[in-house]
């Protein structure tokens, strides 16, 4: 049946030219959110077009309609100039579409090779089957440069290779068109940039692609045209080579936004937090963090580079009082307890030090709570928000409903769930709740994830506000144009330990890169495949001790 | 202890074994899919009832062995469309099977047969009788082999031999066909099963029904085979034993057989507590030893038997997202 519907495709697609893939009005509605208003779109084979838009614009959910996961209210697809009805991802997969998620769709303890065959594998035995894919799978590496070992496990190899094994498996069902949804989102700079070598590579064998991001770099650098969506509807269809950064994001937030962040040189001051070998085990055993040397002064953001899972977050952690660790965390001179009964945040918060998680729906708020109850948690001992052994609940309502003009959170409505804020206005809660209380020392983590652009702008400028009134900021995040922007100094960490420090004036993003992939010969040129091995063997060993 | 009492320990371990292992199998089909399954023991004991009522009504055991598997499959399917269908949490879907079988059989006995809540004695032919292997009489007094065949080895009811084929068969459709690498998977990571354009539901379905077949004749096995007839509660835990017995034996097919024989030989030595009296010189109470396989439940549940990681996307209904 594959065999058929893919012929059929080539038939017609060759005479006509006819748009690989296109979308006519369609529509979408969860209850009472329209997540796409009759969205129409065409993209022309042998090309990349990229669909670009904050997060909740709807682009998740237009090529989720298209690979067959939901199904449109309203409209028609069109595939290679024939009307095609795509029920589920069986007939998206017949139609010749592949989709690469932004969480992979992996088996974690299956080989790469089970993975690729799983749901297409060409009979009853898996035996010959494996060993027919084996052959294409060669095949096929060979073709597009998608260099993957196939009987590694999927839980042994690193993201770069898992992303590389799902292109595989849709190339594998034999796709001719490719929607990648946020790709570059889990790898470090030199990844991404092979990763677009390979998607540059199946261009010019004609397939099709469709890239979804919220990066305008990424746009500016690999699409052909591009798509902007707001709001659930799409705002502009542009050729690449015609457009700009400005005008896309202007396009994408309905306003002109500021892309760099504005900010004087740091004046950085006294040491206000000095860690010296802080090392944690974490429940598995694992060492976590391997001895981490780092300070941060009065008036300046370090910034925390590095590829997820590297130890961030149980530096964090630490510091914000909800692990243990071992070693001296010194705060303006005074020890830290890292162990025991003031290891707590609570401690932490005495001590001047706030925290912006980084999740902030698991650890920064509690999604079913109110506002102004979820602007309490931490403080809610605080002399202003109690009357005798009581909470104060109006004085907590009145001084969230300041803070929510302060930092234009939307609707500012105290008594509104925390749930039903947008990721933006979710981040400006708990911004404003640790920002408000005069820390001495601010840590953020992840500050801008799932958050839209106009919403960046303001939380960024928050951020370098709070510097310039002379606290200590330490800054944790994975995008590293954020870290770029913002800090004064940045530290990059790679498997538990602090590769390097630069100031943010003297390095740029291939430096950075270098030291997040654990190199810090930074000066000569490196392989990818020298950067991948090295990757993979920080993975293999958390991995072999546990 | 002598050669011919350690043949006959052995020969009772598997008697003993032979439930224990057709519901630990079925236990790994259903949660290798990613459905939890504490229901077996309900659905035993549903098994067992019918196998015997039926088999005492029409005197054909063939037909109580369908009544059995029938009865199972009707309560899988419950529990199918309650985790499946509906999402709905597979542990109290579990308990309400087994509550929901305690009371019924015990009901319908009553009801059709007023003898307390059991079913008459089998007679021959309307239970399973031992089958006696080619040879297995010529050879019975040639030292050490015969005594090993002809007790041992032969003897035993067709269902024993089912139980264990079902072994080598399990393993060979879990890792050698289509529909195990699909099973697995959608244990381990359903979306991944779902974007490759497979039923999830399907896939779970099959599972949760080979599971029901699966401790339908293990039901059976009790009432018509190692004992003839049903009796209030008679499958006793046997359940419960086999899915502790399946997290000791990591959800493999071949580690099963070994963690079932391993309590049978337990249930086993409770019936020979002379044995037990010759090895270690010291009588100890029948109810210690009758407590020994929950005990040795327990220790294995309580994780001693080092790392035992379950199916990753056990107990968790799928549902779509992005």
């Amino acid at each position: 049946m594959t065999n058929n519907t893919t012929q059929e495709r080539q038939e017609t697609a060759a005479p006509t030219a006819a748009p690989a893939i296109e979308l006519k009005g369609i529509s979408k509605a969860f209850g009472p959110v329209q997540a796409n208003k009759d969205i129409s779109i065409r993209v022309m084979p042998g090309t990349i077009h990229g669909i670009i838009g904050e997060n909740g614009a709807g682009k998740s959910t237009l090529m989720s309609i298209l690979y067959g996961f939901y199904k449109a209210d309203k409209g028609e697809i069109w595939i290679d100039g024939k009307k095609t009805e795509i029920p589920d991802s069986q007939a998206a997969i017949a139609a010749g579409i592949g989709m690469v998620f932004q969480h992979f769709k992996l088996v974690e303890n299956f080989t790469v090779l089970e993975n690729i065959i799983l749901g297409a594998e060409g009979g009853r035995m898996l035996r010959p089957s494996l060993a027919k894919a084996r052959a294409t799978l060669i095949e096929l590496a060979n073709d597009y440069g998608l260099n993957v070992d196939p009987d590694a496990l999927v839980e042994d190899i690193g993201v770069g290779m898992q992303q590389r094994v799902e292109i595989l498996k849709a190339l594998y069902r034999q796709a001719d068109i490719l929607i990648l949804d946020e790709p570059t989102g889990v790898l470090t700079p030199a990844e991404a940039d092979q990763l677009f070598r390979i998607l540059g590579r199946l261009r010019s064998e004609g397939k099709t692609i469709i890239l979804i991001t919220h990066k305008l770099r990424e746009i500016m650098d690999i699409t052909d045209t591009v798509s902007v969506m707001r709001r659930g509807e799409m705002t502009a269809t542009v050729k690449t080579a015609d457009t700009s950064p400005p005008e896309l994001a202007e396009l994408m937030v309905g306003r002109k936004v500021l892309l760099r962040v504005d900010k004087k040189p740091a004046i950085p001051g006294d040491v206000i937090l000095d860690i010296q070998g802080l090392r944690v085990v974490d429940d598995n055993g694992v060492e976590r963090l391997r001895g981490i040397d780092l300070q941060v002064r009065a008036g300046e953001i370090v910034g925390i580079a590095g590829v997820a899972g590297n130890g961030q977050s149980e530096l964090l952690e630490v510091l914000g009082g909800y692990a243990n660790g071992i070693g001296t965390i010194l705060l303006k001179g005074q020890p830290l307890e890292l162990a025991g009964k003031h290891a707590d945040g609570q401690s932490r918060r005495a001590h001047g030090i706030a925290h912006v998680p980084e999740d902030r729906q698991r650890e920064g708020l509690i999604m079913e709570f109110q506002a102004w109850e979820n602007t309490a948690f931490g403080y809610h001992h605080d002399t202003d928000y109690r009357s005798g052994i009581l909470m104060n609940n109006a004085a907590i309502r009145a001084d969230t409903a300041e803070k929510m003009a302060r930092f234009d959170v939307r609707p500012p409505n105290p008594r509104l769930a925390a749930k039903n804020f947008s990721g933006g206005n979710q981040q400006k809660i708990v911004l404003a709740r640790e920002i408000e209380r005069n820390p001495d020392l601010l840590l953020v983590g992840q500050p801008t994830r799932g958050v839209d652009i106009g919403a960046i702008e303001f939380i960024h400028q928050q951020i370098v506000a709070l510097r310039d009134q002379g606290k200590a900021i330490l800054l944790v995040s994975v995008e590293l144009e954020e870290i770029l922007a913002l800090s004064d100094r940045i530290a990059v960490m790679f498997d538990g330990q602090i590769m390097g420090e630069r100031a943010a004036d003297q390095t740029d993003e291939k430096e950075l890169g270098l030291l997040m992939a654990g190199i810090t010969d930074t000066d000569h040129p490196h392989s990818i495949a020298e950067i991948e091995a090295n990757l993979a063997h920080a993975h293999g060993d958390a991995h072999k001790e546990v | 202890m002598d050669y011919i009492t350690l043949i006959q320990l052995l020969d009772s371990t598997v008697r003993l074994a032979t439930p224990l292992l057709l519901a630990c199998l079925a236990g790994l089909f259903s949660e290798r899919a990613g459905i939890f399954d504490i229901g077996l023991e309900g659905k035993m004991l549903a098994a067992a009832f019918f196998s015997a009522a039926i088999a005492a009504l029409t005197g054909n055991v063939w037909l109580g062995l369908i009544a059995g598997i029938a009865s199972s499959l009707v309560l899988s399917a419950l529990h199918g469309v309650a985790s499946i269908t509906f999402r709905g949490n597979q542990l109290i879907s579990g308990v309400a099977i087994n509550f929901l079988a305690a009371g019924m059989t015990v009901l319908i006995a009553q009801s059709w047969f007023q003898q307390g809540g059991r079913t008459p004695s089998l007679m021959a032919g309307a239970r399973f009788e031992g089958i006696t292997l080619p040879g297995a009489d010529a050879i019975a007094d040639v030292p050490y082999i015969g005594p090993l065949y002809a007790e041992l080895i032969s003897g035993h009811s067709i269902l024993v031999y089912m139980a264990l084929a079902a072994v080598p068969l399990t393993w060979w459709l879990l890792y050698r066909t289509r529909f195990g690498l699909r099973l697995r998977a959608v244990g381990e990571n359903p979306a991944a099963v779902d974007t490759a354009g497979v039923s999830v539901v399907g896939l779970r379905y099959a599972a949760v029904a080979i599971c029901g077949v699966l401790c339908g004749i293990a039901g059976a096995y009790l009432s018509t085979a190692l004992q003839a007839g049903f009796v209030k509660d008679m499958s006793a835990g046997r359940g419960f034993i086999a899915l502790a017995a399946l997290i000791f034996a990591k959800w493999r097919p071949w580690y099963a057989l070994w963690a079932t024989l391993l309590f049978g030989l337990f249930g086993a030595l409770e019936t020979r507590p002379d044995v037990i009296e010759a090895a270690i010189g010291m009588k100890v109470q029948g109810q210690l030893l009758g407590a020994l396989p929950y005990l040795m439940t327990v220790i294995i549940l309580a994780g001693f038997v080092g790392k035992a990681i379950p199916p990753r996307a056990g107990g968790e209904p799928y549902v779509k997202e992005r």
